[in-house]
């Protein structure tokens, strides 16, 4: 059983789901997300006891393309995290009653099958069409099942799919630019191709352009709080949790590797941006009033800082990238999916209209408390992981990134705390909010137990991604010496 | 030339089927006989040989019409989408079942003309081409004689066809006068000697016409009010068959005439960009999705033109036709829908696609895939033909080109998700029609023939390769 196993349980099962009908479409993909997680975790414990878990095969001639996935470190550990995170996003949705329940569970699959695709291809071209197949999913899941009217959706959804279409197309260039140097779309091939610095300069700025949409880093932002309200919690948790993250992934695993001598040489810039996105996250999230745009927004802060992270160049900006990214993949589904628990009885994204739900539901209190200070990065959590090595590494390269880059944490803490205070205490609200039912309950405590456990333990994860990271770093460094 | 007195043949025999009062037989005896007509080419092109235990000898025709695996490439193609428009055929002209098996000959005489057009090995043979296409497409305009727009569609298009044909006639005249000879290998051994100053204006008006035949910017003035006006079928047959055989056409007159004039590729590359850029551009405002087909047609022209910068002729006509497959059976879909949508309403503005996600998911599917095909998304195999297209333009270092394609690319999104999201968002206002079986099947079948070749581009390179 290798890599492209998992593939086929997700693609199959989005057909499945698809083809049993709308009363058992929800189980059938709980059961089929489910079996790609056991997949997944069988493939990586095959691959600790050193067998070949890669997949590759020569699909086109000419020009040579490989329909090839590869296991290793980082890419397995992304595909962990995305099919960790399906059955959570197709279990948090048991709770909605949605039209069409077999096109949006299918679609949910098969969204998950694109950027399981994505993380594992090794050849450019396949990589690019998995990184592009995962827009359709989405697309149809925002404009079909988002919330406010049609009109004002069709805007928002149709800006995000121009947006990150226009920026892909560019990387499509700079990969078909490559393959024209180098005979080859496999990434070591294209990491060992000599590049002139003009070259660098543009497929750096080619991939920048594709990666700082879909990220996305400042002033290619605009289209993200707009879909995250927009769009069904379901598909805001498959955007913020684990489509963005591959744009951040590409970053560590195409774009410092093929451009070196160009990330070193813009780095600042760069960085720049993306601790400016960080800033301006943070205030706009200052001045939400609408729970889901507030939380994207705070989304857009801590991406910027992943980001700024991974373009540092050194170990660890990339390890506590790498290490941030899970994390906030789970934080940020546990937030919106509170949204989404209270958005079911309230029936409001507006968070003057929340408020007095701690005196009618403890429970749920308490574990938004605990998902709030993850967020935030208390110690002790998952984030603080992550966030610090970042933090650490923005100081290396310069003490200014990282005292700008730190006052988020201060921001986050306050705009985060006083969310909490506005959506949750204060006196009793009029309208009724039932405590969590069980399998809301689930998918917070999942989420949780594992925010806690890698944040008392992270050494799996870090013992598991360090050597590959090693392994880029010295393609990253063969310039810049 | 067996291909071509075969599919002729056919067409007598659609003919003579009428007069025996055989009518029922007709539709299905062309379409077999073009499905036999189909594997012969394809098999020709793949082995070289035949399965027919006599050959024709092509010299016996003085080098009028040449097989070789551009020409069998492009036939086969040609005839897949004439099966194609052949069997939407009886549904979409129920109303006249008397004239049945005009429309079938006629489409059938369009096809003789279109492989014409690209199996030529002299002048005269490609000028009988064209102009056997360029006449049927003039009848099937105006087949509608009570519609004032198909009326004006016919007349709009015959004289400015004719006008067309005219320059092209004179422009074979001319390289006619220069070189003493319709041959095209001793044009092309003589066009690398010293020639009169008039081959050249020759060459360029027969690049005129060609380019007015395939509708790119600036001679497209006539195709979004014929496209508009002609019966839906026949919009479908000149927007894939008849683009594309012109397409074709061009390819191998461009390669191998050679014009003595510097900067002509300039010419033809600010031609390709402006058909991508006006093409899109103008579509972005078009509500009728005839005309909105129409000016993707142009842009699609353009990027086909950028087809001439290569640095491996073979591998140039194998993207060509992967292109020219892609987008056909693309457009064959959406038409297919089209035709099924706006069948009896008789307009085609967008909002007749209200609601057709809930009323009729598949027909909304397929026609949901072939715009994203047409948009070059990947796994359909429109992406796979751009970006084969851009590999090879970028091999040949023209970066600039690449650019404008990527940019027009990203525009043309904006008009094709239009009428995706009137099929999911909105609500139909009308009650659900039965949508013939015919259509149904033509719609499916060629969206699954885009998706396969995009999966498996050697079905179609592999025939010129």
């Amino acid at each position: 059983m290798d890599v492209s196993f998992i593939l086929v349980i997700l693609l199959f099962g989005a057909a499945a789901t698809w083809f049993v009908g709308d009363k058992l479409a929800s189980k059938a993909a709980l059961i089929f997300s489910t079996a790609a997680l056991a997949a997944t975790l069988y493939v990586i414990y095959r691959y600790n006891q050193g067998a070949p878990v890669s997949f590759i095969y020569l699909w086109n001639q000419s020009p040579r393309i490989f329909l090839g996935f590869q296991a290793d470190g980082l890419s397995l550990t992304m595909t962990l995290l995305t099919t960790a995170l399906t059955p959570i996003i197709v279990f948090s949705s048991f709770g909605n009653l949605f039209p069409k329940t077999r096109a949006f569970y299918a679609l949910i699959l098969f969204m998950a099958f694109a950027m399981v695709g994505t993380f594992l291809s090794v050849d450019g071209l396949v990589y690019y069409v998995f990184w592009e197949l995962s827009l359709i999913p989405i697309y149809f899941i925002a404009l079909i099942w988002g919330s406010g009217t049609a009109e004002e959706r069709k805007k928002s959804v149709i800006k995000f799919f121009i947006y990150t279409f226009a920026g892909s197309l560019f990387m499509l260039v700079a990969f078909v630019y490559l393959y024209q140097r180098t005979g080859s779309f496999l990434n070591l091939h294209l990491y060992k191709a000599m590049l002139t610095s003009t070259e660098q300069t543009w497929i750096f700025a080619a991939f920048f352009l594709a990666y700082a949409i879909k990220t996305p880093i400042i002033p290619f932002h605009t289209w993200q709080a707009n879909v995250y309200q927009k769009a069904p919690t379901a598909g805001t948790m498959l955007l913020s949790g684990i489509m963005l993250k591959m744009a951040l992934f590409s970053i560590i695993r195409w774009q410092l590797p093929i451009t070196p001598w160009a990330a070193n040489e813009y780095k600042y810039i760069v960085i720049g941006l993306c601790i400016a996105g960080v800033i301006y996250g943070s205030i706009l999230a200052l001045k939400q009033t609408d729970l889901k745009k507030l939380l994207a927004y705070s989304s857009l802060a801590h991406v910027g800082l992943i980001a700024a992270g991974a373009y540092t160049l050194t170990l660890d900006g990339l390890r506590g990238a790498f290490l941030q990214m899970i994390a906030h993949g789970f934080v940020v589904v546990g937030l919106f999916f509170a949204a989404e628990v209270i958005n079911r009885r309230f029936e409001t994204g507006e968070i003057s209209g929340m408020g007095g739900i701690r005196v009618q539901s403890p429970k749920f209190t308490s574990m938004f408390m605990i998902l709030v200070l993850a967020s935030v990065a208390l110690p002790g959590t998952f984030n603080f992981v992550g966030e610090f090595e970042v933090l650490y590494s923005l100081a290396q390269s310069n003490i200014w990134f990282a005292v700008i880059g730190g006052t988020t944490i201060i921001l986050g803490a306050f705009y985060m705390l006083r969310m909490f205070q506005q959506v949750m205490l204060g006196e009793k609200n009029e309208k009724f909010f039932a405590d969590v039912t069980v399998s809301e309950g689930a998918v917070f405590v999942i989420i949780l137990a594992v925010l806690l456990f890698f944040g008392l333990y992270p050494k799996p994860i870090t013992d598991f991604i360090t050597p590959e990271l090693e392994k880029v770093l010295v393609y990253i460094n063969r310039f810049n010496k | 030339m067996d291909i071509l007195i075969a599919i002729a043949a056919l067409g007598i025999i659609c003919l003579i089927a009428e007069i025996f009062n055989l009518r029922k037989a007709i539709v299905p005896v062309t379409i077999i006989g073009l499905f036999a007509v189909l594997g012969h080419a394809v098999y020709k092109a793949k082995f070289g040989t035949t399965l027919l235990s006599f050959e024709l000898d092509e010299n016996q025709y003085f080098n009028m019409v040449v097989s070789d695996k551009y020409a069998l490439g492009f036939s086969s193609l040609f005839i897949l989408l004439t099966i194609f428009l052949v069997a939407l055929t009886p549904d979409f002209h129920k109303e006249h079942k008397p004239k049945i098996s005009d429309f079938v000959a006629i489409k059938l005489f369009l096809l003789t003309g279109a492989i014409a057009m690209v199996a030529f090995g002299n002048l005269s043979m490609f000028f009988l081409g064209i102009e056997i296409l360029s006449i049927s497409l003039y009848v099937l305009a105006a087949s509608e004689p009570k519609n004032v727009k198909s009326n004006e569609a016919g007349m709009k298009y015959f004289l400015m066809g004719a006008f067309a044909s005219g320059i092209l006639l004179f422009g074979i005249a001319l390289i006619y006068g220069a070189t003493g000879t319709f041959d095209i290998p001793s044009i092309k051994a003589l066009s690398t000697t010293d020639l009169p100053s008039w081959y050249t204006i020759g060459c360029v008006m027969v690049f005129i016409g060609l380019l007015f035949k395939i509708a790119a910017v600036p001679f497209h003035f006539w195709a979004p009010d014929v496209y508009e006006g002609s019966p839906a079928l026949t919009t479908a047959t000149m927007s894939t068959l008849a683009k594309v055989a012109a397409m074709a056409s061009l390819f191998k007159m461009i390669t191998t005439l050679n014009p003595h004039l510097a900067g002509y590729i300039t010419c033809i590359n600010v031609v390709a960009v402006l058909s991508m850029i006006v093409g899109n551009l103008i579509a972005l405002r078009q509500t009728n999705v005839k005309r909105m087909l129409a000016f993707s047609g142009i842009s699609h022209a353009g990027y086909m033109l950028l087809s001439i910068h290569f640095t491996n002729f073979a591998d140039a006509q194998g993207n060509l036709l992967y292109y020219a497959a892609a987008y056909a059976f693309a457009g064959i879909a959406a038409f297919a829908v089209v035709l099924s949508v706006c069948g009896k309403k008789g307009n085609e503005e967008v909002y007749n696609f209200n609601g057709l996600g809930k009323t009729n998911p598949l027909l909304a599917g397929v026609l949901t895939c072939a715009l994203l095909s047409m948009a070059g998304i990947p796994i359909f195999s429109g992406f796979f033909a751009k970006f084969f297209l851009f590999s090879q333009i970028l091999a040949k270092g023209q970066v600039t080109l690449v650019i404008f394609a990527v940019i027009s690319s990203i525009i043309s999104v904006g008009y094709y998700f239009k009428l995706i999201i009137a099929m999911y968002t909105k609500d139909s206002t009308e009650k659900v029609q039965p949508v013939p079986v015919a259509y149904t099947t033509v719609a499916v079948t060629a969206i699954a023939l885009n998706i396969a070749i995009g999966l498996v581009p050697s079905l179609v390179m592999g025939l010129i390769r």
